[in-house]
């Protein structure tokens, strides 16, 4: 099970919630996990109906047998400084930059150094022990950027590569590389069985593969009960209406004769079930083009109710069911 | 008024020949909070509006409310161009956009009767960076800039690059003037701010503050009045030198030198742009889905928008869940579920007992196991129900019976099968119910915060659209200000 596991998927499909139910299946046992994100988007104080997380590490759920989850909100700024201060003592100076922009110059344009920043950040945290030299973390788990950026996100030596051959970033990127590149990370991706983010999966994994980052699991997220089966379908089109309102009336629902409550529940009822089959045939296409890649896949419900702390929870329960953790 | 095409929508009985101007106003919600409709067709046919930006988070249809927004203004007769960011493959193909040259082209295949054009294009983000590079320097600085990995790294992977340029692109789509209505789409942005923000963060850069620093050894030199300051700066220089790694800082002040005589341009262009975001005929949609997040984030565009002087006109909701039979409650449908189920166990225990206990009497037994299954489709769901019922040739044999003889027996079990059926229908429903009530509460708690913001809700399509004609079918079904959802029940 590799400690650093990365949580891509195209925006809408659920990835920061996914990761968060992800960080809280890992914690099993006592276990400690770390949620990073880093796209200032405040998305796992929301999840965790926390108050905005400040760029430090803070627990901040408890999982079923005692395990923790924390949290961490990375900033490339505070990041960067924190690096100044730690490899140079720049103390004022490390001020004076941020007034000038500097910062926000090497942190925003340089897109290179930022994401070393933000990745050497959560390689730090994978790698840092406590004195007994047991993990601080058991799992790091990184709520990533979108699978449209997210090879080029992790593969940050190729892209600092041509700005600095030399130097303390170039060496950062270097430790970085032999992080995400080793069997101790894993990249997964989230998806909804819906064209475009199936088709944003599948491009997003040759990706990764051409760049050799170690690829994980496809999770799909918000998967609809099955709730006609193959043989329902094929009576959607071909039951005799009357017969249909005889059966809801007898189920207590009004009049079956022509205008009666129950008569009058037939035809929207089937126009769903319509609906519902052309969305069926749609998810079976979809679930073939995901099949081809070849990866571990989960499937995770769709929650009736929306997400909430207790939906997390549950789909916690669910990814630990499917052997995710 | 124009005419239009109207295509077949069966399934649409909202969509009739209701005057563009909205007919009699559906905008009298009872309830609370009554959100005004968002009328679609008189904002795109007022010839004053002459750019609408669509916006809001990833995943939302953002892309497809562009491009069908620019379809339904054409065949109403403006000229149109669309400018699209990331659309689908297919639906790029459709649109004979998939090459991606930067270039507008003409849409084939629309109704042009009432003297409208639609033209569409998807943006390539570098190119249009590098256009600028050489329309603004002369040959020799450009090649300098181009090759530049600062540049080349800025030009390519910059977070705000994809906004910044597609602003860029709708200020030089405009300045053409050849079209008399633009429909943006904006990039999927981590958040729907960026795309506000991100020019004027780049602006900011390429000429601030930080530059005239790394400029300052290659131009100021050692003049006199400047030399207490040079004395910081070189200190600056060299601490970023440090940090960053000697090469790096000099590939930076190379690029910052051969970009310097454009740095007043961007500003200017971002500026320009900004202004036009502002001009009375520009208007935002914000698009959004009705869940939690995409709601936030359209509340927080809402907010920005104000604070910014833009003009919204309003939030387009999509992938709503209705249901023509809302009257019909969950909880009651999946009650009506449960008795038909329980019924039909009990009556299918019997059939399966009969089924076990006598295996030679097929004819009546082994019929009524195949039948509760598939009365209208024999074959494999058959073998499925029945896999200890006897020899295949038994299945067979009742198959052939089935279109044979219509005996009293053969009515109760199409009747069970149909009760199975129905109680799908109705779990069906419910969960519709369910969806349809979550996705009430999500857009009641928007318009309770935003009562001024006009709404229109635009029902769920099974699947994806590809073709000119799912996209006249959106289009539709944005004008048809049908609410989907029922109202608050406050």
């Amino acid at each position: 099970m590799s400690r650093l596991q990365v949580v891509s998927g195209k925006g809408g499909t659920g990835k920061t919630t996914v990761a968060a139910a992800l960080a809280l299946a890992l914690a099993t046992e006592g276990k400690r996990t770390l949620l990073v994100e880093v796209e200032g988007r405040q998305g796992i104080a929301q999840i965790f109906e926390t108050e905005a997380l400040p760029y430090e590490e803070r627990k901040i759920a408890v999982a079923p047998g005692g395990g923790e989850v924390h949290a961490l909100a990375i900033d490339a700024e505070r990041a960067l400084l924190d690096y100044l201060q730690m490899f140079y003592k720049l103390g004022s100076a490390g001020r004076a930059l941020k007034k000038l922009g500097a910062i926000d110059f090497a942190t925003t344009i340089a897109p290179g150094v930022r994401d070393v920043l933000l990745t050497g950040k959560v390689c730090e945290a994978v790698r840092r022990k406590e004195r007994s030299g047991r993990f601080v973390y058991d799992y790091v788990v990184m709520d990533a950027p979108p699978t449209g950026r997210i090879t080029r996100f992790l593969n940050v030596n190729d892209e600092v590569a041509g700005l600095a051959r030399i130097g303390p970033i170039h060496n950062q990127a270097q430790a970085v590389m032999r992080v995400l590149k080793s069997p101790e990370t894993a990249v997964h991706l989230v998806t909804l069985l819906e064209e475009m983010p199936v088709q944003e999966t599948v491009d997003g994994i040759a990706e990764l593969r051409a760049a050799r980052l170690p690829v994980g699991r496809v999770i799909v997220n918000m998967v609809r009960p099955e709730l006609l089966d193959a043989a329902d379908l094929e009576l959607v089109g071909a039951v005799p209406r009357s017969s249909v309102a005889r059966s809801l009336s007898s189920a207590g629902l009004g009049g079956a004769r022509r205008g009666g409550h129950a008569e009058r529940l037939v035809d929207p009822l089937l126009a769903q079930a319509e609906e519902y089959a052309e969305r069926y045939a749609l998810e079976a296409e979809q679930r073939a083009a995901l099949a081809e890649v070849d990866l571990p896949r989960h499937e995770l419900p769709m929650l009736a109710e929306g997400m909430d702390l207790a939906g997390l929870y549950a789909l916690a329960k669910e990814l630990r069911a499917q052997g995710v953790s | 008024m124009s005419r239009r095409p109207e295509p077949e929508h069966a399934h649409d009985p909202a969509h009739t020949d209701q005057a563009p101007s909205g007919g009699p106003a559906r905008s009298a919600r009872p309830g609370l909070s009554p959100a005004p409709v968002l009328d679609v067709d008189p904002l795109i046919e007022d010839r004053g509006t002459r750019i609408v930006v669509c916006c809001g988070s990833g995943g939302v249809g953002k892309t497809t409310t562009a491009a069908a927004l620019g379809l339904r203004a054409a065949e109403r007769g403006r000229k149109v161009v669309v400018l699209t960011i990331d659309p689908a493959r297919r639906l790029a193909q459709s649109m004979g956009i998939d090459s991606l040259d930067n270039i507008p082209r003409r849409v084939k295949g629309i109704d042009e009767s009432a003297g409208g054009e639609l033209h569409a294009m998807m943006l390539d983000m570098k190119r249009t960076f590098d256009e600028i590079v050489e329309a603004h320097a002369d040959p020799e600085r450009a090649s300098a800039i181009l090759g530049n990995p600062f540049y080349q790294s800025l030009s390519a992977g910059f977070a705000g690059t994809q906004e910044y340029m597609a602003m860029e692109k709708l200020g030089q789509l405009r300045a053409r003037d050849e079209w008399d209505l633009i429909v943006v789409d904006t990039p999927p942005s981590r958040s729907a701010l960026d795309f506000l923000d991100a020019p004027k963060r780049l602006g900011s850069f390429l000429d601030g503050k930080l530059i005239r620093v790394l400029l300052t050894p290659a131009k100021v030199g050692g003049r006199a009045g400047m030399k207490f300051l040079n004395v910081g700066m070189s200190m600056m220089t060299g601490v970023l030198g440090k940090v960053l790694g000697g090469q790096l800082l000099g590939d930076m002040q190379t690029f910052v030198a051969a970009m310097d005589s454009m740095f007043g341009g961007f500003r200017t262009r971002a500026d320009a742009t900004f202004r036009l975001l502002q001009a009375p005929g520009t208007a935002f949609l914000v698009v959004a889905a009705p869940e939690r997040d995409a709601l936030r984030e359209a509340a927080y565009f809402v907010e920005r928008l104000a604070a910014e002087d833009m003009p919204l006109a309003g939030l387009v909701l999509n992938r709503v869940h209705g249901s023509e039979a809302d009257r019909l409650s969950a909880e009651r449908a999946l009650a009506a579920a449960e008795n038909l189920e329980d019924s039909r166990i009990v009556d299918q225990e019997d059939g399966k007992a009969g089924l076990r206990n006598s295996p030679d009497t097929y004819e009546s037994s082994a019929g009524s196991a195949a039948e509760t299954a598939t009365p209208e489709a024999p074959g494999t769901p058959a073998q499925d129900v029945a896999p200890d019922g006897g020899s295949p040739a038994t299945v067979d044999d009742t198959d052939t019976d089935t279109g044979a003889g219509v005996g009293s027996a053969d009515e109760v079990d199409a009747e069970r099968s149909v009760d199975r059926f129905t109680a799908g229908l109705l779990r069906l429903h419910a969960e519709r119910m369910r969806l349809l009530s979550r996705e009430q509460r999500t857009r009641d708690r928007f318009t309770a915060l935003h009562p001024e913001v006009a709404v229109t809700e635009v029902a769920a399509l099974p699947g994806d659209v590809h073709d000119l004609t799912g996209l006249r079918d959106i289009g539709d079904r944005l004008a048809a200000n049908r609410p989907e959802l029922p109202e608050a029940s406050a």
